[in-house]
């Protein structure tokens, strides 16, 4: 399962590369939202599948799943929304502001 | 209780205190406040000469980082109370000056702190024993100088001054540094008086020459020796104040002092000996020559400083040679070089201090320093005249002034150099003397131009923009005390060497036992020797020069102005710009794609070369959990809508696949037991989704990607490759188990904090002040995102960055 998980991983780390390295920020956007869920699987991956109960004491017996990595992903869902959230909306503004959300458009005119 | 660490602290104290004090000093010029400093310092320094001269010396430790040996050591002996004496004592005469120099209009704060800072780092240099302290304190130094140059910030000239002054010196402080430490990797030590004691141990170490080349590149670049002198002409666009004190009494001398100090160290080398006498006689003659075509006074005193200098440096190397014979009744005549040496620098500083005052007179009070423009000031300025008079004749070498002494012991010591017998000296020393001879005479030319071109002849008041008048009686006090030191010194110059110069001599030659030996009489007359008439000589081949000084001018036109060291240096200086420019616009192109690139590649360089490096990469399927059909099925999915939304057509459908990624995440998370995971998960997933298709309708549609065939096939590369590399460190990683897992310690959740959900308790209070800083995130985000919609610039406001 492991290995399984980590050949996914690999291509969603892939694929959030190559939109990140687009032009459109759109594509960017997607790219930083699969590439956080890719890091998501990742974590928790690495530490193990599969292992033991819900980490909930009263409602199961040991062993448990680690829930460490559980905590940290927790973490990293609600900032990666924040950030989603965060260019999305820089988006919109540098559209309306600048009328263009190409980004080689907007490198400004000093460096052509 | 009273240290030597004291004065070197109490002009930085009162430098500090300056910025806020000065207002209560409206009336009253702000110098007279600060003329107390160097003038109490001298006092305290005076009072302990006896002590001195009697061989006692002070040695005062204020540990600092003793693990790293890094102390505030101080160290007053013989040859740093010189210098102190210099400092403080030039020091009152300078600030004494500079009150009817500057007028209350200026920003008097800032100059008097630059000149206390300096003040306080240069006595620093001077006394500390540390290293390590004084290489702070040097550094110190330069960044004073370069506040003080730059006093003037609004001319262009001063800026270019300082920024010279100041490249030229740290680079050579930067050498210097290197060279103290391979003192400390050879001796462990950072002692001065320590790396003394030990270092004939170490003169056959490989880093010993390296050492002493980079400690000289530190002296020579502050002394302003060839070919590092360029900056002190430049540097001449300071205050004249600043000129007198730093550019020729004291700052210049560090150098100077720091070869004096490391001659016990390096002295006994043959490299010491060449190198510092052969760039100090260069940088005699190069000064005079050039000295002489100067039509700016200051400009004329900056090159004369150089020559001078480079006439101590060049006693410096010639004394060293003693250390090759050790002590003996022969070798002690060769220390004479460096008794010189002392004797000169004192000298120097008093007829240049007195010749630099002079000339801040003429251009304070007639408004130009050009000796075009002036002529004729002998009568209407009597005392100006007789200083400069005095001044110009002591520097030219002539009785009955100070400069007339030292100079015929510097004769002296270049003749006496013939007759050493190794290093080729029989045969090679003959350039000494005639080298020597040669720039004195330019030195003669150029003194007699400061008296007959501004001086003598007939005025030219239509050439200035003022009257022709003496100045302030105020203004002349300073260098009519020089003045009278200049003679006082010729008349007495057997106190000073024993009070002053005896227990230098002693600091030099520290196993040359009793320093009395060392210390010869000096006397004007003894009688008709090699010294007395090349004095002569100059005299009468320095008249002829100067008589025909129209003829034989046009020489200085064969050198062209493109081949000097400042060519080289501003060329240096603008294509290090314009290259460094070109290189950043190359890669910061402001393009954030290659910017990433940037990232992605030193990610797969790194993290893939040290992997097939270290041949970490391991892969075991043995411990790997079982999977369903359904499992599989889902990573399928999965993997099929990533790789469909690189081809999706619309932005839509692009949101949706990623919707799909989100949902499969959230039902993995339920398969691996993180039940609170995939409940968060489905609700983000779900508010992120909308906020896209709400962005969506403020953004145009997606247009085709224009990206070249070749982009597109880099961009693919490099994403398979990181895609790759993640794959292969987390197959390397997922089986590492060298340490035992701290998830344990939170199973205790519900006794240590009361919660049955783990990852509730661990975020909740376990990792409770992380959870604070994430909200603190979120409503940073917040705050952001709410200031982009609703916040805009008004009308008016509008492009404030253009402005």
């Amino acid at each position: 399962m492991e290995t399984l998980i980590i050949m996914l991983i690999g291509i969603l780390v892939a694929v959030a590369t190559y939109l990140i390295l687009s032009r459109n920020i759109i594509r960017i956007i997607l790219g930083t939202a699969v590439f956080s869920h890719a890091v998501h699987l990742l974590i928790l991956t690495m530490g193990g599948l599969k292992q033991g109960n819900v980490p909930l004491l009263k409602e199961a017996d040991a062993p448990y799943a680690d829930a460490l990595p559980q905590a940290l992903i927790l973490t990293a869902i609600v900032i990666s929304f924040a950030v989603t959230a965060f260019i999305l909306v820089l988006a919109y503004r540098t559209y309306q502001d600048v009328g263009t959300e190409d980004l080689d458009e907007l490198r400004g005119a000093k460096n052509e | 209780m009273f240290s030597i660490n004291l004065v070197i602290l109490i002009p930085f104290i009162v430098a500090a205190l300056l910025p806020f004090t000065y207002r209560r000093f409206k009336k009253a010029h702000l110098g007279w406040f600060v003329l107390i400093v160097p003038f109490v310092l001298f006092v305290i320094l005076a009072r302990l000469i006896p002590s001195v001269a009697s061989g006692k010396t002070y040695v005062h430790t204020y540990e600092w980082i003793p693990t790293l040996d890094f102390n505030f050591t101080t160290y007053l002996d013989g040859l740093s109370m010189i210098f102190a004496l210099l400092i403080t004592g030039v020091g009152s005469l300078v600030i004494l000056y500079s009150i009817f120099y500057l007028s209350s209009k200026e920003s008097l704060q800032h100059f008097y702190c630059y000149l206390l800072l300096f003040m306080g780092a240069m006595l620093g240099v001077v006394f500390s024993d540390n290293l390590m302290v004084l290489y702070v304190f040097w550094e110190l130094t330069s960044v004073s100088s370069f506040l003080l140059i730059a006093f003037w910030n609004h001319r262009q000239a001063s800026r270019y001054g300082a920024q010279k002054a100041m490249l030229i010196t740290v680079s050579g402080g930067i050498a210097m540094l290197v060279g103290f430490i391979m003192l400390h990797t050879m001796t462990g030590s950072f002692s001065i008086r320590e790396i003394i004691a030990s270092i004939s141990e170490f003169s056959e170490h490989s880093l010993f020459i390296p050492a002493m080349i980079l400690i000289l590149l530190g002296a020579f670049t502050k002394s302003a020796q060839f070919p590092f002198h360029i900056w002190l002409p430049d540097a001449m666009e300071a205050p004249t104040p600043v000129s007198a004190y730093l550019h020729s009494a004291t700052m210049v001398k560090a150098g100077i002092y720091l070869v004096a100090r490391f001659t016990p160290v390096f002295g006994a080398d043959e490299v010491w000996f060449w190198v510092v006498s052969i760039v100090g006689m260069i940088t005699l003659f190069w000064g005079s020559f050039n000295a002489v075509k100067q039509t700016d006074l200051k400009a004329l005193l900056a090159f004369s400083t150089i020559s001078q200098l480079g006439l101590i440096m060049s006693l410096l190397g010639l004394g060293s040679i003693a250390l090759q014979f050790g002590y003996s009744a022969d070798s002690v005549l060769y220390t004479q070089a460096t008794f010189a040496a002392l004797f000169h620098l004192i000298n120097h500083s008093t007829f240049k201090g007195a010749l630099f005052m002079v000339v801040g007179i003429l251009d304070h009070e007639l408004g130009t320093r050009d000796v075009r423009r002036l002529g004729g000031l002998m009568t209407l300025m009597p005392f100006t005249f007789t200083v400069a008079l005095i001044g110009s004749l002591s520097m030219a070498g002539l009785p009955p002034f100070n400069g007339f002494l030292s100079k015929e012991m510097f004769f002296a010591a270049t003749v006496h150099i013939m007759n050493v017998d190794i290093f080729d000296l029989s045969s090679f020393g003959i350039i000494f003397p005639v080298v020597a001879w040669i720039a004195s005479v330019f030195t003669f030319v150029y003194c007699m131009i400061i008296i007959f071109k501004a001086f003598l002849g007939k005025p030219q008041p239509e050439k200035l923009d003022k009257p022709i008048h003496e100045a302030p009686f105020g203004m002349l006090i300073s260098p009519m005390i020089l003045a009278a030191l200049v003679i006082g010194i010729f008349l007495f110059p057997n106190l000073l060497g024993q009070y002053i110069l005896q227990p230098a001599m002693s600091s030099i030659y520290p196993t040359f036992g009793d320093s009395a030996d060392l210390t010869p009489k000096i006397s004007a007359w003894h009688g008709v020797n090699p010294e007395l008439l090349m004095t002569i000589g100059v005299i009468i081949v320095g008249a002829i020069l100067f008589k025909f000084l129209k003829l034989w001018k046009p020489i200085y036109g064969l050198f062209s102005s493109r081949f000097t060291f400042n060519a080289l240096y501003s060329n240096f200086l603008a294509s290090a710009v314009s290259k460094s420019n070109l290189i950043t616009n190359r890669y910061m192109n402001g393009l954030l794609r290659h910017y990433l690139l940037y990232i992605f590649v030193f990610f797969i360089v790194t993290v893939g070369g040290y992997l097939f490096y270290s041949k970490a990469f391991a892969f075991d399927i043995s411990t790997n959990a079982g999977f369903r059909v359904y499992e599989v099925c889902l990573v399928a999915i999965m993997a099929v809508a990533a790789v469909s939304m690189l081809f999706a057509k619309s932005r839509m459908t692009a949101t949706l696949l990623n919707g799909v990624l989100g949902y499969s995440i959230a039902i993995f998370f339920v398969i691996f037991r993180a039940p609170d995971l995939a409940l968060t998960q489905l609700v983000v997933e779900s508010v992120t989704t909308a906020l896209f298709l709400l962005a969506f309708s403020h953004l145009p549609d997606w247009k085709k990607e224009k990206l070249s065939k070749r982009t597109k096939g880099i961009n693919g590369i490099i994403s398979v490759a990181v895609g790759l590399l993640v794959v292969l460190v987390g197959l390397s990683v997922v089986d590492f188990n060298q340490f035992d897992p701290i998830s344990s310690y939170f199973e205790n959740a519900y006794e240590l904090a009361g919660g049955a959900n783990i990852v509730n308790a661990i975020l909740g209070d376990f990792r409770g002040f992380d959870t604070m800083l994430e909200v603190v995130v979120l409503f940073i985000a917040g705050l952001g995102v709410y200031s982009m919609i609703k916040l805009r610039a008004k009308k008016e406001d509008e492009n404030i960055e253009d402005q």
